[in-house]
């Protein structure tokens, strides 16, 4: 338990690097969300490379890390394939909606004491709590 | 191509500190957020450690400019509107129903659970509709 924690901090620590990393050197804002749906419904394209440059870096060497070590981390999911695309839909809806996710408005937005960040920080946090309250203990489905 | 190189990295340092933090298992993205049942603090941490090094990143960009040129993004109006709280309401309806956000769902795409990709594939779907969506809601009279 508490060397996830160690993991958590270094993890965490090397997610706000390359946040840094991306807007020091690039200028740019490190929102997966963003990156990936400008992608996605076009309003992207005036900067596709650095885009798909970065998906390529963020599916890429996580894939290549697995292949050499022979194994994937553990990925424990719940859910049937339907409650799985439920979820995606929701997440692809709602962090284009709102303009960001968990990366643009958690990491970036609270570190700028961005108020918009922080307000929908807490909007996806009390939502997935609630969200996870009634689907694991009320409905029993995930 | 710098800017290539540097997106490059950037995006394999994040799926890297992803896989590491253990927030590619939905299983401790759903603990932080079963507050009322076995509860695991290891979000915070990986929360709290990725604002420290953005917090002196801001600080650092103040009156400069990016290495690579152009210039840092404004910050945007500080205004709290409808699709700000309703899509994050959706996002993390969905966040605690599979316990997957875009980084981390993205950086395990690798890891050959189908699940993964199911839900990737869902969101992608997602992402295409809501330019459509967005505009029906704002052509939608506003009630706060």
């Amino acid at each position: 338990m508490y060397l996830d924690w160690v993991y958590g901090l270094i993890g965490g620590l090397m997610i706000g690097g390359a946040a840094a990393l991306f807007l020091l050197a690039n200028g740019r804002i490190m929102g997966a969300s963003g990156l990936l749906g400008g992608v996605v419904d076009g309003s992207g394209r005036g900067n596709l490379g650095e885009r798909l440059a970065f998906l390529g870096g963020l599916v890429g060497l996580p894939l290549i890390v697995v292949l050499l070590r022979g194994g994937a981390p553990e990925t424990e999911m719940t859910g049937n394939v339907a409650v799985l695309a439920a979820a995606g839909l929701l997440v692809g809806i709602g962090t284009r909606l709102a303009n960001g996710c968990t990366s643009g408005h958690g990491v970036c937005g609270i570190s700028r004491l961005s108020i918009r960040g922080i307000a929908a920080t807490v909007a996806y946090l009390a939502a997935g709590a609630v969200s996870l309250f009634v689907f694991r203990h009320i409905l029993g489905v995930v | 191509m710098k800017r290539l190189a540097f997106s490059a990295a950037s995006g394999g340092l994040f799926g890297l500190g992803l896989m590491i933090s253990g927030m590619t298992n939905p299983a401790k993205v759903q603990g932080w957020l079963d507050f009322l049942g076995d509860w695991d603090p290891t979000l915070a941490f990986v929360l709290g450690g990725a604002i420290v090094p953005m917090f002196f990143a801001w600080r650092y960009a103040e009156g400069r400019k990016p290495a690579l040129g152009g210039s840092f993004p404004s910050k945007p109006e500080q205004v709290i509107d409808r699709n700000l709280i309703l899509g994050s309401a959706l996002f993390g309806a969905g966040w605690g129903l599979a316990g997957l956000c875009p980084g981390p769902a993205m950086a395990s795409i690798g890891y050959g659970n189908p699940g993964v990709w199911v839900f990737v594939i869902a969101m992608v779907a997602g992402m295409a509709v809501t330019p459509w969506a967005r505009r029906r809601l704002d052509a939608a009279p506003a009630k706060g």
